[in-house]
């Protein structure tokens, strides 16, 4: 009795809706944005917020949390900046590196049995201690190459918007559709059965947050792509942005309910919700406030939908 | 006691709440080390090397009481978790056909889709994917399946099914192994019964040498005799004015109703929807009338009772701070006192209420949460199964406790598995799922009535 | 012996211990010139970390999933608000000192509405509602920057017996936490609900009345130091909430307060917050740079909480 419109395929359909709303009022108010061009810069900022939203959920799969991914994603920044421009073998060996602790501080959270919330509040002021070390003022270069590919204008489809379904497929097709990637989805949904199964969570854990560092440096990367310089506050908002842009995704807090397509389509609505006030030529001051309302009314209609559910 | 298990058989586990069929499970499955004996598969001596991770290698498969699926991931994923040798390209289809296959196989006809996600299934369909995983081969094969209560959540046509299905496992070669309460599908589908009592095995036979009076009679003990406060009892019950009315979330049940100064007593086998009834009087839900304030005394301690940072003191406490109040502040000294105070009257054995209440053992922090509930001001005392895991010792002076203060015109709801704590009740309730099946006054009731009632006549 | 044992046990010792031994160092540092300006420096604004702090503190004391993310957004609303309602005159000193009270306690009610209603983690509720009050902070504030009434930045400068007032007056407010989280039914109550929800209600803890209480408590003791450090400042910045998210959980954690809930301490949030800040002086006299300050706050942050954990029984 799927129903067409039963409460699961509702929730299922709540991120792309609320997206495509948002566009359908962004194109009538301001139909120039219908463009290549204009979609060229409406969305460019969206591909560093995806991949570090897709770092997030890795984080979120295993029921814990990152408040340090902003931090990580502006030493990142940083790091590409000045390193990874001047001495390219020095720069990937550091990033490589990050990726290592990341791998670290899952193992430790995991074996210390430690809130994962206040280990990654820590490291939020190590990352931007180190961002400040490596560039104390703001500066920088952006690799070419790195620029170049940033700047790609393919014909037809404006570069953001493959991006971001290539992010969101390539995501999607190893956590959720590969054997492996099962396997770690479960460690989220029952720890206890998996160990049952003899499946190692420790190895899980790391896998996870080293997942989460490899992501946080593509959008590093991605980031410095863009601005062409850096400095060490450049991402910090991305700690909270992509908490929010997993949860709008249809993600949940436990129990291992994450969806990378949810989670890219949720980063996007986030960005655009912040240029959707500057296109409604209101007051341009309500751009993060429109992200935190959408971000509200989003979740009250989840509530609305899982009760419509229970009454089922 | 030896229990030896054949290759082509099934073999039943019944007794009591607490006669250790769970425990006997959970060393079978690798989940708990045996504190002595010695577990054997094939004449190799394995003690000691079982893990729940290679429990599967050597062939034992079991299905939990509490489930052990994923929610978060779908039929075919879950199945993938527990094999994992299916891998590779087309994984998925593997194991859509291995969990779909068996679940065909086991419960013809029964509708869920492979790619449903777990958590979107109702517990019975989630039952019948566990078990048919439990089944499913792919490398090693499935030699003995412990099946705990496998019919609890499976309607009767499920259940039939699944039966059924045991018993042709068992004919092509397969062991099983049964616990259940439903000594009817118990008499039917295995070879031998193994009754169970205090952890050990009372009574063991072919499952034809038993019938259900015979079942009933080796799980209960020795035959009691009537007490002397039948009488008594009873005026209560005729005089006293009801403060407790509740009715259980099951439709088709008896109401439940306590007196002034009643000890009644909720029975069955645990689980039945007898603490959901206390918390709803603790609530006041609705459906409930309640007539004074409610305290409970919590039956897991972990879970539902003690606070593990606190000492003895602040944990006696809690449930009566108002008392304490001096103007905006609370009294501690007088806190302290009180607690002191209810240390002596209830024996807790600490020299200092100021130590941690972990410092205690499971039996004295139990008293000290009697110690809250009586110690509040609350008239109405509902207790959640109270004594588990408590010394007899203990259970004598706290039986002896609650009489006094049912004498003083307190209302105890008391929830217990135990069967010998019921002989302290008033009146009892019999609860089976979620519904009250009897209503005993004091001199009626007999070990053998409540055992009846528990178990589903049918069947 | 007895004594300095049960000192030991103390957990808000090593935050003090901490302090101590930076402004000792430092001092040394500067041979002992000025020592007493850097402490009074110190308590200045540690003063405003503690301030918040308190708050976070009873939030945090509700258990796993309890944080306040919506502190620097609050903080900015109220301080916007009332220095603009202020505006410069020292007779609206208190209807400002009011207003910013009444838009935290607002931003709490809120807060909690929303944990309530939408059933989500009250870190993704304060998430969400944060994002919309940073909003109204800078719609309110047009980037203006409305100068507080001089009295009362005066007053926020002054010293009596060479003590800061507002440190006197946020030692008060501490002293009142204190009360309020040992001696007050309340006070049970929250870590009661920090050690065990389920047991805390089936004890007759009256547990959604408390934990509504907190929130609003943690969002009006924000307002109050987005007011005071507005007129600390010369008025109200959009970011000057800032650094107090992630530092008003950091003094929480190091004051010694559990950060699973159900333990919290009052004495240790003035002496995580004086160390933080006396780090950061101790690190600045020594030469070192911001970036080696920042490293030193995080490496510490979870040294205390790897030291303070007991290893694989989190519940």
């Amino acid at each position: 009795m799927s129903g067409f419109f039963s409460p699961r395929l509702l929730r299922n359909l709540l991120p792309p809706l609320s997206l495509a709303a948002l566009l359908v009022a962004i194109f009538v108010l301001q139909p120039r944005t219908m463009s290549y061009f204009g979609l060229n810069l409406l969305l460019n900022l969206a591909i560093p917020i995806t991949l570090a939203t897709i770092a997030q959920m890795f984080i979120l799969c295993v029921n814990e949390l990152d408040l340090s991914i902003g931090g990580f994603v502006s030493l990142v920044a940083c790091i590409v900046a000045t390193w990874l421009h001047d001495t390219p073998l020095l720069g990937i060996a550091a990033l490589a590196g990050l990726i290592a602790v990341y791998a670290a501080l899952g193992a430790l959270i995991h074996l210390r049995n430690l809130p994962s919330i206040v280990v990654t509040l820590g490291m939020s002021f190590v990352w931007l201690g180190l961002a400040v070390l490596v560039l104390p003022t703001p500066g920088g270069t952006a690799p070419e190459y790195v620029r170049t590919l940033m700047t790609l204008k393919p014909a037809y489809v404006p570069f953001p918007i493959i991006a971001s379904v290539v992010i969101a497929l390539v995501v999607h097709i190893f956590l959720m559709r590969s054997a492996w990637g099962t396997v770690l989805r479960g460690a989220g949904g029952n720890p206890r059965s998996l160990e049952r199964a003899g499946w190692s969570i420790l190895k899980i854990k790391m896998t996870m947050f080293a997942l989460a560092g490899f992501f946080g440096v593509l959008s590093g990367i991605a980031l410095v792509g863009l601005t062409t310089s850096a400095d060490a506050n450049i991402a910090l908002r991305y700690t909270l942005l992509s908490i929010a842009g997993v949860i709008l995704g249809g993600g949940e807090f436990v129990g291992g309910r994450i969806s990378p397509i949810g989670a890219v389509i949720g980063a996007v609505t986030l960005t655009l919700a912040g240029s959707f006030l500057s296109f409604l030529r209101l007051n341009p001051d309500w751009q993060i406030g429109a992200q935190g309302a959408i971000l509200i009314i989003v979740l009250a209609l989840r509530v609305l939908v899982s009760r419509a559910e229970k009454r089922q | 006691m030896t229990l030896e298990l054949h290759p082509g058989e099934c073999l039943s586990l019944v007794g009591h709440n607490g006669a250790g069929k769970s425990t006997l499970m959970n060393v079978l499955s690798g989940n708990l080390a045996p504190d002595k004996g010695r577990i054997e598969v094939a004449g190799v001596d394995i003690t000691g090397c079982l893990t729940p991770q290679n429990a599967t290698a050597h062939g034992v498969r079991c299905v939990f009481q509490e489930l052990s699926l994923c929610p978060n991931l779908t039929v075919a994923e879950n199945a993938r978790i527990s094999h994992p040798s299916i891998s590779g390209i087309g994984w998925r289809g593997d194991a859509r056909r291995l969990i779909g296959d068996k679940l065909d196989e086991v419960f013809p006809g029964h509708g869920i889709p492979a790619d449903d996600m777990v958590s979107d299934l109702s517990i019975a369909r989630r039952q019948m994917v566990e078990i048919a995983r439990a089944f499913a081969v792919t490398t090693a094969e499935a030699r003995v399946v412990i099946l705990d209560e496998p019919t609890s959540s499976l309607d009767t046509v499920a259940a039939k099914k699944l039966l059924d299905h045991v018993r042709s496992y068992v004919r092509s070669g397969g062991t099983c192994v049964l616990i259940s309460h439903l000594l009817g599908e118990v008499l039917d589908t295995s070879d031998r019964i193994a009754v169970m009592r205090d952890g050990g095995i009372v009574a063991l036979d072919r499952a034809s040498a038993f019938d259900r009076n015979s079942l009933v009679k080796a799980m209960g003990s020795v035959v009691e005799a009537v007490t002397d406060r039948a009488a008594e009892a009873a005026a209560v019950r005729d005089t006293a004015p009801v403060v407790v009315q509740a009715t259980p979330g099951a439709s088709r049940s008896s109401v439940l109703a306590a007196h002034r100064g009643e000890v009644v007593g909720l029975a069955g086998l645990s689980g039945q929807g007898q603490t959901e009834l206390l918390v709803r009087v603790f609530d006041r839900a609705p459906g409930t009338t309640v007539d004074g304030e409610v305290a409970l005394v919590a039956g897991d301690r972990q879970i539902d009772g003690i606070f593990p940072l606190w000492s003895i003191a602040e944990n006696i406490s809690i449930g009566s701070l108002r008392t304490f109040l001096k103007g905006m502040f609370l009294d501690r000294a007088a806190a302290r006192d009180f607690a002191d105070s209810w240390r002596d009257r209830i024996g807790i054995r600490t020299p200092n209420v100021d130590n941690s209440i972990l410092s205690l053992s499971g039996g004295n922090q139990q008293k000290a949460l009697f110690a809250r509930a009586l110690a509040s001001p609350a008239q109405i005392i509902v207790m959640d199964d109270p004594m588990r895991g408590v010394d007899i010792g203990t259970k004598q002076e706290v039986y002896e406790m609650i009489r006094e203060e049912a004498a003083k015109g307190r209302t105890f709801l008391w929830y217990t598995t135990e069967m010998d704590e019921l002989r302290n009740c008033d009146h009892v309730y019999v609860f089976r799922e979620g519904a009250i099946v009897a209503d005993l006054r004091r001199s009626d009731m007999s070990e053998e009535r409540v055992l009846r009632a528990s178990f589903r006549a049918d069947a | 012996m007895n004594m300095i044992a049960a000192m030991f046990r103390q957990p808000w010792l090593w935050a003090w211990l901490g302090a101590l031994a930076a402004w000792l160092a430092t001092s040394a540092f500067i041979g002992g010139k000025g020592s007493g300006e850097v402490m009074s420096a110190a308590m200045t604004f540690g003063a405003f970390f503690v301030i918040v702090a308190l708050g976070q503190m009873f939030v945090i004391t509700l258990g796993p999933g309890n944080v306040d993310l919506s502190i620097p957004a609050c903080m900015t609303l109220a301080g916007t608000v009332s220095m603009k309602a202020m505006d410069g005159a020292a007779t609206m000193i208190p209807v400002g000192l009011a207003l910013a009270l009444l838009v935290g306690a607002g931003i709490g009610v809120l807060n909690y509405a929303l944990i309530r209603l939408l059933r989500i983690p009250p870190i993704i509720a304060t998430l969400s509602s944060s994002f919309v009050f940073q909003s109204a902070a800078i719609w309110w504030n047009r980037g203006l920057r409305v100068k507080p009434p001089e009295a009362l930045a005066d007053l926020m400068t002054a010293k009596l017996g060479g003590m800061p007032v507002i440190a006197l007056f946020v030692i008060l407010l501490t002293i009142a936490g204190h009360l309020l989280l040992s001696r007050t039914i309340y006070g049970r109550g929250v870590v009661a609900i920090g050690q065990n929800m389920r047991a805390a209600r089936l004890a007759g803890v009256k547990t959604e009345r408390i934990r509504a209480t907190t929130y609003i408590m943690c969002a009006t003791l924000a307002g109050l130091c987005g007011y005071l450090l507005a007129a600390f400042s010369g008025g109200a910045a959009l970011n000057m909430g800032e650094e107090y998210l992630l530092s008003s959980i950091a003094v929480v954690v190091i004051g010694g307060t559990s950060v699973a809930g159900g333990f919290a301490n009052v004495p240790g949030l003035w002496g995580a917050s004086l160390f933080l800040f006396l780090l950061v002086t101790m690190l600045n006299t020594f030469g070192a740079g911001a970036g080696i300050r920042l490293v030193m706050t995080g490496l510490i942050i979870i040294g205390v909480i790897v030291a303070a954990s007991g290893g694989r029984n989190r519940t």
